[in-house]
């Protein structure tokens, strides 16, 4: 993966297979470190399956025994002397409260840590190819506003209007890109 | 500034249309977002297809989907294209720069780009 905003795409992807109704995508930057969490509420995992994981010969994709969306974010956490860390609560054990949490810390000063890249293309990807599930996106960094992003809230106003008309997928990318735009910050 | 206004203008614009848009598919396209597929580049070809069905209007015919992977992990980004009554056409090693010859000459004018499909890779 060449910028970790791939990495977030393809960790969604699971959360959406999971089927979750909302699915968060929190960024949170200080001076030294950027936090991915993706937090979602489907089906969750079992503890024997939370401990497989990050294993690139655990997967539950029926084409190929190998799965590396979590060993590869493991990867590109831990060469920037970071962590990968996941929790989640099984439907069965949980059937009020269940979900999966990634979070992911990455020193970001570090030489070997990958641009966070094009996350706004991301995040655009996601609604398109899951228009009818939730997604919150916000990025908090150390000075400027938080970049945030509610499907939720674009629901309300676009009532039966899908989330993947084209005329939508535009106003979300130039919503996102203002917001970038607008603050002092760049992104890393 | 974006704001919610602008995208209650564009739902008022947009409701007449959406009936109009259900049980037309002609034309399918199906990119790989696999880690796969999205570690190759399938993010930007994705977009590009997105892009350019709806700049030439061909988005009430061609639908634009994804999905998981589909077993040819060494050929990604692939793209596969239904038509009903038709053989599914599958493109590999696709790129952004590839999409507008495939928009053109296969969702438009009915002809796939030959050189670009399956049968033609090199391994």
């Amino acid at each position: 993966m060449k910028e970790l905003s791939l990495n977030i795409l393809d960790i969604t992807e699971n959360s959406v297979k999971a089927g979750a109704s909302l699915t968060q995508i929190l960024l949170t930057e200080t001076e030294d470190t950027l936090t991915v969490a993706i937090i979602d509420d489907g089906c969750g995992m079992t503890e024997e399956t939370v401990q497989q994981v990050t294993n690139p010969f655990y997967t539950t994709r029926t084409t190929r025994p190998v799965g590396l969306g979590l060993p590869l974010l493991r990867l590109a956490a831990e060469q920037t002397g970071g962590t990968v860390t996941v929790t989640s609560r099984h439907k069965d054990s949980h059937p009020d409260d269940h979900g999966t949490c990634v979070t992911a810390v990455f020193h970001h000063r570090h030489i070997d840590c990958p641009p966070l890249g094009d996350v706004v293309s991301t995040i655009t990807t996601l609604i398109q190819g899951h228009p009818d599930t939730e997604f919150l996106f916000r990025h908090t960094r150390p000075h400027g506003e938080a970049v945030e992003l509610d499907t939720r809230q674009l629901r309300t106003v676009l009532e039966d209007v899908p989330l993947d008309s084209f005329e939508v997928l535009q106003w979300i990318q130039g919503f996102l890109n203002e917001q970038y735009e607008g603050s002092d910050d760049t992104v890393t | 500034m974006k704001s919610l206004a602008e995208l209650q203008a564009i739902k008022e614009k947009m409701q007449g249309k959406v009936t109009l848009r259900e049980g037309t598919d002609e034309k399918r396209v199906v990119v790989g977002m696999a880690t796969c597929g999205i570690a190759a580049g399938a993010r930007p070809v994705l977009n590009a297809f997105v892009e350019q069905v709806n700049a030439q209007g061909l988005a009430a015919n061609i639908t634009v989907t994804q999905t998981g992977c589909i077993g040819i992990c060494q050929y990604e980004p692939v793209v596969e294209v239904f038509e009903a009554g038709k053989e599914k056409v599958t493109y590999v090693k696709m790129t952004a720069d590839k999409v507008a010859r495939v928009v053109e000459e296969h969702l438009k004018g009915g002809k796939p780009v030959a050189e670009y499909t399956i049968g033609n890779a090199k391994v």
